[in-house]
């Protein structure tokens, strides 16, 4: 099961490669991890999408991460009321044959065309949990030529 | 002040005594420094020596042990005596010297990235980027080492800071707000942990590591009292709970005694006490400890639950939550542990400890008998890895913490030796025991010129049956007796040690035992005593790998 974990870390040189070699060295995967400073630029936060298989793996992660000394603190999303978001690059097929879809992409998704190129679009697409599965399947059937993903970011509601 | 004069100076206001270290190109400052140091600096024959005798001097006394090593292959030689104490959780501060900073990066001579190398291996690490940040960073590392789960911090830092000019001043506290350890139990759980307790019929204590380092042994002894509960102790544990207790188990696990892996098979409580249930205890998880109920005291909440569930986590230190426990204890509340007792004493009676004493060849476990009762049982034992390591955690019966100092959670050869000469540093009235094997004392050897230099007066006993008797035994056991790799041709140990000017004695006789035991104890002196003991003798009970801990293998006894 995928599970959204938040750690707020003291922002230093060093601390992600901590974070991922503990990922690493436990043999955890990590399925998305997206950082960035907070208000308080002393503070980074760190938002990471793991699927742990059980429980007991889940709350081993979370605690050691919390063990780490740079770790401030630690939420777990899973059971938690929280809005999340992930933003994807992607350019698309703009053949003739994909126009509609496209248009219709565009109107019903947080998407936004960033570029008209010739030979693609470029879209912008801000992703949240619930849309992302369908949201991809659409953008499948038009033709993606080249994705990239931020990484999910949270925050508690 | 020049950063390599902060760096002794912070030492010394942390009240180190000894430092064990090598010099090398990036360190020379510090080295030039450390000439007029105000404490004893030793210097090992190899960087890995070092960390392990800083390890050994903190083991010993729980103060935490300091190592030097220059950049690259200094501070990759003491990866490994960073790693082991790593595994056992010992305060550890390792000081490497760095390339210039702004070669830092550039594949420079003797240049490695020990930050990257000891990540995983260590409690936490520091590169000084800035001399204004050496003292503090050397804070911060003594505090890191010995709060909360001790445990190695390694602080890296180049040439050029050593050379810096800044104004010294030494913070007075550290203030992490990322770093804040429990040192006392949830009021909650300790009602729920005394709810189990006061249900139980069949108890059970289990003592480890974390008990040492939280010097509980006091309150162990009171708690495990008030319970009338049995106590086993891990073998990083031993000593913590006197041997000579009645109720007293020993060791636990894949070579505990039988009455342990019974004891804990049959509990309906299991109260652990700073034991993190290490595989080598547990063997089979599913099989361990099936009917009961556990209450898990760590410091470290990644301990607990971690293999074994633990139905009442305390989290916080051994000694402060066993105190905690007894001042709400009410023993009139307490299940009748009578017949339990009975039972123990029964089963201690009925499987004790025992090795055939039908061979001409001497026994290693009469040798190591033979150490703890000329000794009376008050000797430091430090030990190698491998068979001897079983054997002197079985037959050297301990009674006083911080004397059984074992690389536990890593295994490493060569640790015993170095060890000792930590241990005799920091402990200089006491004896000092080596118990080692013939494999393991080749891997740290070079060290005789270390106690030959300073005087130190470790006893070196190696019990020498020619094999890696420990991998031999898995062989004979398990893979058909294909011996592959474990016979090994050894140097003469007597000349050996003479070599290095020091007394050496070889003994091959089980009628010699007795008496050398006593020459080795009376010689004032380091000295190797080299005992040629039974080639293929087995470490019996024995736990096959992944079974449970009450399918002991006891064969091969008389």
């Amino acid at each position: 099961m995928k599970h959204i974990i938040q750690a707020q870390v003291e922002n230093k040189f060093g601390v992600l490669a901590r974070v991922a070699s503990l990922f690493s060295a436990r043999g955890y995967n990590i399925e998305s991890l997206a950082v960035g400073e907070t208000q308080d630029p002393t503070i980074s936060s760190m938002t990471i999408v793991v699927n742990a298989p059980d429980e007991r793996i889940l709350e081993q992660i979370k605690k050691q991460l919390n063990k780490l000394v740079d770790v401030i603190t630690v939420t777990d999303f899973t059971k938690k009321e929280y809005v999340s978001r992930d933003l994807i690059l992607a350019k698309v097929s703009c053949d003739d044959g994909c126009a509609q879809d496209l248009a219709r992409f565009v109107d019903s998704y947080p998407a936004r065309v960033v570029e008209k190129a010739k030979s693609y679009w470029l879209l912008e697409i801000c992703v949240d949990s619930h849309c992302e599965a369908e949201l991809l399947t659409a953008l499948k059937k038009i033709g993606i030529k080249e994705l990239v993903r931020t990484g999910r970011i949270a925050m508690a509601k | 002040m020049k950063g390599s004069k902060i760096i002794i100076e912070s030492l010394v206001k942390e009240g180190v005594d000894a430092v064990f270290g090598y010099p090398g190109g990036q360190v020379i400052p510090l080295f030039d420094a450390l000439y007029d140091a105000p404490f004893k600096f030793y210097l090992p024959r190899h960087e890995q020596a070092a960390a392990h005798a800083a390890d050994g001097y903190a083991r010993a006394t729980g103060k935490v042990g300091v190592c030097i090593a220059t950049s690259g292959p200094g501070a990759t030689n003491l990866t490994t005596g960073i790693a082991t104490a790593y595994m056992d959780s010992i305060p550890m501060v390792a000081i490497t010297g760095q390339v210039k900073s702004n070669l830092i990066g550039n594949d420079a001579f003797q240049e490695a990235d020990i930050l990257g190398v000891t990540r995983s291996v260590s409690k936490h690490n520091y590169l000084v980027k800035d001399v204004k940040d050496l003292a503090r960073t050397i804070k911060e590392a003594f505090y890191l080492a010995r709060s909360g789960r001790p445990g190695p911090v390694v602080v890296d830092i180049p040439s050029d800071i050593q050379l810096a000019d800044t104004e010294f001043s030494y913070p007075d506290e550290i203030n992490l707000r990322s770093y804040n350890p429990t040192y006392y139990g949830h009021a909650g759980q300790i009602k729920r942990a005394l709810h189990l307790i006061y249900k139980a019929k069949r108890p059970v204590i289990m003592a480890g590591g974390g008990a040492i380092s939280s010097n509980c042994h006091k309150e162990l002894l009171k708690f495990a009292k008030a319970l009338g509960a049995p106590v086993t102790s891990t073998l990083l544990g031993l000593g913590i709970f006197p041997a000579n207790e009645k109720l007293s188990l020993g060791m636990p696990g894949m070579h505990g005694t039988v009455y342990a892996n019974m004891a804990i098979t049959e509990c309906d409580l299991l109260i652990s006490v700073g034991a993190r249930f290490d595989d080598r205890v547990t063997g089979k998880i599913a099989a361990f400890a099936p009917e009961a109920k556990v209450i898990h005291i760590d410091i470290d909440p990644t301990s607990i639950s971690k293999s074994v569930h633990a139905d009442v986590p305390i989290v916080g230190d051994c000694k402060n939550v066993l105190n905690q426990l007894l001042e709400e204890l009410n023993t009139k509340k307490a299940g009748d542990v009578a017949a339990w007792q009975n039972h123990i004493l029964d089963l201690k009676k009925k499987h004790p400890l025992r090795y055939s004493k039908k061979s001409k060849a001497i026994k290693p476990q009469f040798v190591i008998e033979e150490f703890c009762r000329q000794s009376k049982g008050e000797a430091i034992v430090v030990t190698e890895v491998g068979q001897h390591q079983m054997w002197a955690a079985q037959y050297f019966k301990c009674d006083h913490p911080r004397h059984f100092l074992s690389s536990g959670g890593l295994g490493t050869m060569g640790f015993g030796f170095p060890a000792a000469i930590g241990a005799k540093v920091a402990c200089p009235d006491k004896e000092v025991i080596d118990i080692s094997g013939d494999g393991s004392f080749q891997m740290n050897v070079q060290e005789l010129a270390t106690i030959k230099q300073y005087g130190i007066n470790v006893k070196v006993i190696i019990l020498n049956n020619g094999f890696l008797g420990m991998v031999r035994q898995w062989q004979e056991l398990f893979w058909n007796k294909r011996y592959s790799s474990t016979p090994l041709t050894n140097p003469d140990f007597v000349k050996l040690a003479q070599a290095y000017g020091i007394k050496g004695m070889r003994v091959q006789k089980e009628s010699e035992v007795k008496k050398a035991v006593k020459d080795i104890l009376a010689y004032n002196g380091p000295l190797v005593a080299d005992f040629v003991i039974e080639k293929e003798e087995n470490v019996f009970p024995m736990v096959p790998a992944g079974e449970a801990i009450n399918r002991m293998i006891t064969e091969g006894l008389a």
